[in-house]
């Protein structure tokens, strides 16, 4: 069921043979996944699948035991700490919406804007013309455009939710991690957030983390199903929907 | 904190005094006293009734020293979300590294009358000068260590802390732990600090008399304009784009180093920043108040500078400067009034101003003039649509 194994330097993304366990538990066990550059990848799979524990591993937060971490064909991954991987170019974006509630909506954005983020650098730091169209972009994007002067606490969950997208859009990277997006979102807000990763995807590459069947159709992407901290199944929803082995896995032995 | 995003074309002037009005009067009023309280002290006769007496004078000079103290808690802990419960002990390194200056200076007038030993020294029978006292008697070199030997402290325990992620509650007890641990150092008599006298008996700064009125007015306007300086770097670090993301850190620490700020080391800066402010408060305070000994390393004082800043209301500067003089003045009135009320009454604000008054006085000041002037804006409309009403009816 799997796809042959690409060439490194094919991949944005190559996790190879990764293990991490907690107290004996595996959270991971020898997971090997392979994003290709400018893909839209979703991943499914039931709860402690390990799906938020893959995540914690490429952005650094977790150290794997074993196994490879390879980012844009080249770099590892397994040995720096988090700011170091988001400023090589991959965002994420957590579960529960998380953004810098006591500040402007702008404020946000610009926090994440691409730069030097050195500490003495942000002391005299002033944005040009450029980053503000920069800016205004992302705004329009997200379609927040109206709540720019707002507080990001006073947005709605939703609306949190696409301010976070909207900040990893800012950082510019070529990789989103992207956790669960629509929990809890209305239907209206799932189906414009479908079209906000759809239109990202086409300029970068995405990975969704999703339990939201409907969603993840209209994402229309290639899907991979983790269980146990390991790929369970690869290929289109469809495909994966009718496997033996996943319908088994979701419905309970 | 909503007040911190400046307008692009404003002018640094503008940014740091004109943009928020409780930084403009705070200027304005710490200008103020450092002009007119040494003035009325020194030139007006003793008999009138604008004169400041020398005890008043003194008085308000060690609450602008806690000021100062107070605004570098408030650039951490509002800020940045580091609740430090000891520094105090930065507050104190800096007092003790003035203080070993002026014991130098003392010279042979001491008891003993040794040129180079300080007294206590003499009386521990010690020979020679330990070598950590060398060059203390240059005051250039010793406020080169009022700066430095704080910030050293301060970039050592943070780089730690920091790094391995020490936060919340566990940050607060090590910082405790660590004023207490110095506290016991500097009791013992073989540090060469004095041990429980500390360092007393000073004579002259820079040569000047310390009993004299002019040194105690020079002492007085260069607390105020420490604080007045102290002040204005930290409205620039806030306003600053390093000002947002130490809220942004304080907020959602993990969304910061995700997009790419190194957490530590924004904190390390403005721990180290903070302990050299504090080390400064410390020098000046102790040439007004005439001794530095080891119960200002006390936990109990770290935590009273928390207290300050707390009333006077967290993450706004002039808040803790507010703080500070009112916590202060308050306690040097009921310590003289009823000095067994004190502690309950120090406790019993924490507890009232933690569940009554989350943002302080300037909080509430901030929230009763919004209401004010939004119960001003729907008379206005009410009476605008009262006006179109009766001129519907003609």
């Amino acid at each position: 069921m799997t796809r042959a194994k690409p060439e490194l330097h094919d991949t944005i993304l190559y996790v190879d043979g990764v293990s991490v366990s907690f107290d004996g538990f595996k959270a991971l066990n020898n997971l090997s996944l392979y994003i290709l550059a400018g893909e839209l990848r979703a991943i499914i799979g039931p709860n402690g699948a390990g799906k938020t524990t893959m995540m914690d591993v490429v952005t650094g937060k977790t150290r794997p035991d074993t196994g490879d971490v390879i980012f844009n064909g080249g770099t590892d991954l397994t040995r720096m700490d988090e700011a170091r991987i988001a400023n090589l170019g991959i965002g994420r974006k957590f579960q529960k919406p998380t953004v810098f509630e006591s500040q402007t909506v702008y404020d946000n954005l610009e926090l994440a804007l691409a730069g030097n983020r050195n500490v003495f650098s942000s002391l005299v730091f002033k944005l040009n013309g450029q980053q503000r169209d920069r800016i205004d972009e992302v705004f329009e994007t997200i379609s927040l455009s109206a709540d720019r002067d707002r507080l990001a606490g006073d947005l709605s969950h939703g609306q949190k939710q696409w301010l976070e997208i909207g900040m990893l859009l800012m950082q510019d990277p070529e990789l989103l991690l992207v956790d669960e997006p629509v929990a809890g979102m209305t239907d209206a807000e799932t189906e414009q957030t479908a079209e906000l990763l759809k239109s990202i995807a086409k300029s970068h590459s995405v990975v969704v983390v999703e339990h939201d069947m409907t969603f993840v159709r209209a994402l229309a992407a290639h899907v991979t199903v983790l269980h146990e901290g390991s790929v369970l199944a690869e290929g289109t929803l469809d495909a994966v929907q009718n496997n033996e082995q996943v319908i088994e896995v979701y419905l309970g032995r | 904190m909503t007040g911190i995003a400046p307008r692009p074309s404003q002018s640094l002037i503008g940014r740091l005094v004109t943009s928020n009005v409780g930084s403009m009067i705070t200027l304005a009023v710490l200008f103020a006293v450092a002009i007119v309280v040494p003035l009325l002290n020194m030139a007006t006769p003793v008999d009138s009734p604008i004169h400041v007496p020398n005890y008043m004078l003194s008085l308000l000079g060690k609450y602008l020293c806690f000021a100062l103290l107070a605004l570098s808690v408030d650039l951490i802990w509002g800020y940045c979300g580091i609740l430090s419960l000891g520094h105090g002990a930065f507050f104190a390194l800096g007092g003790y590294a003035m203080g070993m200056y002026m014991m130098r200076q003392i010279g042979d007038r001491g008891v003993y009358g040794n040129p180079e030993l300080p007294d206590f020294m003499v009386f521990l029978n010690w020979q020679e000068l330990p070598w950590y006292w060398y060059g203390f008697d240059n005051f250039f070199f010793a406020m080169v260590m009022v700066a430095l030997v704080p910030g050293i402290l301060a970039f050592a325990f943070g780089w730690f802390a920091f790094r391995s992620r020490v936060t919340g509650v566990y940050l607060s007890i090590i910082s405790q732990a660590m004023t207490y641990a110095l506290m016991l150092a500097f009791f013992r008599n073989d540090m060469g600090f004095g041990g429980n006298n500390g360092l007393t008996d000073f004579k002259d700064i820079l040569g000047f008399d310390l009993q004299a009125d002019g040194t105690r007015a020079g002492l007085f306007v260069a607390s105020a304009l420490a604080l007045i300086t102290a002040y204005l770097v930290c409205r620039y670090l806030v306003t600053s784009r390093l000002g947002k993301v130490l809220v942004a850190i304080r907020d959602a620490e993990n969304r910061a180093r995700f997009i790419g700020y190194r957490v530590e080391y924004y904190r390390l800066f403005v721990f180290i920043l903070s302990a050299v402010m504090a080390g400064i408060a410390g020098a000046l305070y102790v040439p007004q108040v005439g001794i530095i000994n080891p119960s200002e390393f006390t936990p109990a004082n770290s935590i009273e500078i928390v207290i300050w800043v707390a009333v006077g209301g967290r993450g706004t500067l002039h808040g803790a400067i507010l703080g500070a003089f009112m916590v202060n003045y308050a306690k040097s009135y009921l310590t003289g009034a009823m000095p067994e009320v004190w502690l309950f009454a120090l406790g019993g604000l924490f507890i009232f101003v933690t569940l009554f008054m989350p943002k302080g006085v300037v909080g509430l000041v901030a929230k009763g003039s919004q209401q004010w002037q939004l119960r001003r804006r729907s008379a206005r409309d009410l009476r605008a649509e009262s006006d179109l009403r009766s001129e519907g009816a003609k």
